[in-house]
């Protein structure tokens, strides 16, 4: 067992060139991370049941949201903040959704100031049934949120049945969105 | 008026770190001693700047000035005062300003102890140092200026996040900071010794305390952050592996691999190459984790649409710094000599298994926490990374990991016998294997394969090192008495033993919590009763509470076990008066063997409530642990070799001869 360990010893450059080559991999990475769209990502919550929590309501931090108001109806649940510019985005295209009473639409004011919140929704309409203030970002984490804005589509039965990521679009809502709750809401319970 | 003076003196920071980073680099390159000379009192006016400039903030948040932009959003009239004193790195723009400092303050302490080391190795080690300030206090200024005014001043401030108002979260930052910053010390010599093309195993001995300073800040921190959520998150949770999280917890595992590196580079003059990459990266992941988090790349996907410009700064600062390094390393690496050779049973392979665990563990780490970033940039078909994944990869890494922390210190340098070392080692292993076996069925009366392995493992690092330093007590002097012979222990011994048997609890702590724990979940009513794991929990009703800044709801628990009471547990709710933020203390009942915790849920009507109760067994032995490591940090890093300068040299082989006894005899 005398076999010496040249470890380190007598080798080229090339091997020291390697940290140097997959730092500036990374950094491509993180620089496309900067700029990036967030293009749609499926996510391995989809066909699974939403996940529990239980959080204060942004109109009432006394009353409470929890997953079994998910239960019995399609509905969506669109993460937002007011520090959120992409959010700001996509509110008309939700505000329509809501005016059409196409689907209710729940609401996870994420990582925000509620004072914020309360004034982003007042001055840009509130498209929102009910929101649920996820101050420390605790339950998004359940959810599986990494970015801001998402949507997910729950069913009847409370299983998200899909997740957007990014910008809802009035393209995604026509091509994706409606056809998908129309499917849902034909289900039986 | 004040906070224009804070402005200013940041501004004349900057540029003393410019004239820090400039003179003596040139300096040490030209060999002009005047330049090199120009380092120390340069470094030592920055810090000052920074002190004032630090100290007008801080000012201005203790009168309530909510001109300034960064006061008014981050405190409040009502903020109990020494809130208003943390407040300061509560956000962004202070917290960098914090890092600053801390910077500083390091910087100085290099140019206090380093009078015995060559003139231009400090030169050079301040200029990088002051490099590095150049790029933080230039990010502060053009990006972030803490002293921003605005008009027309408000009437009252909008108050600091009600997550940092806890005693735990205002020292957590400055904690990590120090760790973060700290290792910068070390990237500095590293830095140097390339520059320089010299790289001795004084370095490496130089460092060392400076290392273990630096990693017991940061060991410190990341309990304290594990502590504190633990208390007011209301989950139970103690660790999340959040992208926050893991940003510390990186840096933490390589500063543990460059320690142990440094080791072998002080005393066999070997791994030299290692040990420097090593010290490269223990700060570039600092700087990553820093861009991590303040970027907010990965909180958010648009949250930083607003301003670009801060995560493109740091992103190409951090492209300098650390590509330049690596670079360097790269062109200088080739030609450093590691002349210690080592056998494959010796103590350096020991230490290189060691490092290799470490280093793959936090490559796990952060491919597990960049992910999302990859799969958007490749539109990869998405896999599930999040808890599972990391508690899967860690553990697989740890197990093999905890195995050789008990084998390593009996293993000599060079080469080993094997069968010196094997017997007892085999005796403490099946003893080890046979606590696995029994314990977790007096915890809990039961037991699973993977629960006997982590108790088997973590009772086997404890044992190990108790008998590793009752092997020294008994070698020193013979005939002696015991209290004296405990005193004659070199501290660094000591470090190794406490840190290594901390790392045994903690492993304790990992296993039984997370394989034991029980949770419910329910609804009560004011007078009910809920039992768990032979508690007994009464709801008294709940009461309002009013503090400085917050309400609460406060409910009162009653715990009792056979009868017996145990304890009155008060989780409360708090609802802070301007964030509106609603906040849960949990009640919690600490013990040696187990933690009783209730958090307080939503009110359901006007007498029952939702509540959460856990029996946590060894919780506590988590924080333990990890405190006897930072413990074990603190007496290597008092360690007298590095204190006494005369007589450095002869001290410092008395001790190797010691050693080489003492794992000689085994």
């Amino acid at each position: 067992m005398s076999s010496r360990l040249r470890l380190f010893r007598d080798v080229g450059m090339s091997k020291y060139l390697l940290p140097v080559i997959l730092f500036f991999v990374l950094t491509s990475f993180l620089f496309v991370g900067l700029y990036r769209d967030p293009t749609e990502v499926s996510s391995p919550l989809v066909g699974k049941p939403v996940p529990q929590f239980s959080l204060p309501r942004l109109d009432n931090s006394e009353a409470l949201f929890s997953e079994r108001e998910f239960l019995g109806k399609v509905s969506l649940l669109n993460v937002w903040a007011s520090w959120c510019v992409a959010c700001l985005e996509e509110h008309p295209v939700l505000s329509e959704l809501a005016n059409r009473n196409a689907i209710i639409i729940y609401g996870l004011n994420y990582k925000d100031d509620v004072t914020k919140a309360r004034q982003y929704l007042v001055k840009h309409g509130n498209p929102y049934l009910v929101n649920a203030v996820d101050a420390s970002g605790r339950v998004g984490i359940e959810w599986g949120v990494y970015g801001v804005p998402e949507t997910f589509v729950v069913d009847k039965k409370g299983v998200i049945r899909y997740k957007h990521i990014g910008v809802v679009t009035q393209q995604d809502v026509d091509e994706k969105l409606l056809p998908l709750i129309g499917q849902l809401q034909s289900e039986v319970l | 008026m004040i906070p224009e003076i804070g402005h200013f003196a940041l501004i004349i920071a900057f540029c003393l770190a410019f004239v820090q980073t400039l003179v003596p680099l040139l300096g040490a390159q030209t060999h002009t001693a005047q330049w090199m000379a120009v380092a120390k009192p340069a470094a030592r006016g920055q810090l000052l700047f920074i002190a004032i400039s630090y100290a007008c903030l801080t000012y201005s948040f203790i009168i309530d000035d909510f001109s300034v932009l960064y006061v008014a959003n981050n405190s409040n009239t009502a903020l109990p005062l020494h809130y208003k004193v943390s407040a300061v790195w509560g956000a962004h723009e202070g917290s960098l300003l914090l890092w600053v400092l801390m910077l500083g303050i390091w910087t100085v302490a290099v140019t206090v102890f380093s009078s015995s080391l060559p003139r231009d190795m400090v030169a050079r080690v301040l200029g990088v140092m002051g490099f590095v300030s150049v790029g933080f206090l230039l990010f502060t200024l053009l990006t972030s200026n803490p002293f921003e005014r605005i008009f027309p001043t408000p009437a009252e401030g909008r108050d600091l996040n009600p997550l940092l108002q806890d005693p735990g979260l205002v020292i957590h930052p400055p904690m990590l900071y120090m760790g973060y910053v700290g290792f910068s010390v070390a990237f500095a010599f590293a830095i140097a010794a390339l520059l320089g093309g010299k790289l001795d195993s004084i370095w490496a001995r130089w460092s060392r305390p400076w290392v273990i300073s630096a990693w017991v800040s940061l060991t410190i921190g990341i309990t304290l952050g594990s502590w504190w959520a633990y208390h007011e998150l209301g989950w139970g949770g103690w660790w999340f592996w959040d992208p926050v999280e893991n940003a510390s917890f990186m840096p933490w595992l390589v500063g543990t691999a460059l320690v142990h590196s440094l080791a072998v580079t002080d005393k066999r003059s070997s791994l030299k190459n290692w040990t420097v990459l090593l010290a490269i990266l223990a700060f570039s992941l600092s700087l990553l984790g820093t861009f991590l988090v303040r970027s907010g790349v990965l909180v958010s996907v648009h949250a930083f649409a607003t301003d670009p410009a801060r995560g493109l700064y740091i992103l190409i600062f951090l492209a300098v710094v650390v590509g330049g390094s690596l670079i360097l390393y790269a062109i200088r690496a080739p030609y450093i000599k590691s002349s210690g050779q080592f056998e494959i049973f010796s103590r350096e392979t020991a230490l290189l298994i060691n490092n290799v665990l470490l280093l793959v563990a936090t490559l796990t780490i952060l491919v597990g926490t960049l992910y999302p970033l990859f799969v958007s940039a490749l539109n990869l078909p998405s896999l599930s990374v999040g808890k599972p994944y990391f508690d899967l990869v860690f553990s697989a890494l740890t197990l093999p990991l905890v195995l050789v922390v008990g084998i390593g210190p009996f293993m000599r340098w060079k080469s080993t016998p094997i069968n010196q070392v094997s017997k007892r080692l085999l005796k403490i292993a099946a003893i080890g294997l046979a606590i696995g076996l029994v314990l977790p069925v007096m915890v809990a009366g039961r037991n699973t394969i993977l629960v006997t392995l982590g108790a088997a493992l973590g009772a086997w690092s404890i044992m190990s090192a108790v008998y590793y330093l009752f092997k020294n007590i008994r070698l020193t002097e013979h005939g002696t008495h015991i209290l004296h012979r405990i005193r004659k222990i070199p501290h660094a011994i000591w470090g190794m033993s406490v840190a290594h048997l901390g790392v045994g609890v903690f492993v304790l702590g990992v296993t039984f919590v997370s394989a034991f724990e029980q949770v419910r979940e329910l609804p009560m009513q004011v007078g009910q009763e809920a039992e768990l794991s032979g508690y007994l929990f009464r709801f008294d009703g709940v009461r309002d509470v009013q503090g400085p800044n917050y309400f609460s709801k406060q409910a009162s628990v009653r715990v009792s076990k056979n009868g017996e009471p145990v304890a009155l547990l008060l989780p409360e709710k708090r609802t802070y008066l301007v964030q509106q933020n609603p906040m849960t203390e949990a009640g919690i009942d600490s013990g040696f063997l187990r933690d009783v915790y209730v958090a307080l849920g939503e009110q359901i009507d006007d007498r029952t409530w939702g509540m959460r109760l856990y029996y946590k067994p060894f919780v506590q032995w988590i924080w333990l642990g990890a405190m006897l490591m930072a413990a074990g940090g603190v007496l290597a890093a008092s360690d007298r070799r590095y204190r006494l300068k005369l007589k450095r040299r002869r001290k410092a082989e008395a001790q190797d001869f010691h050693e080489q006894q003492v794992t000689a005899v085994s």
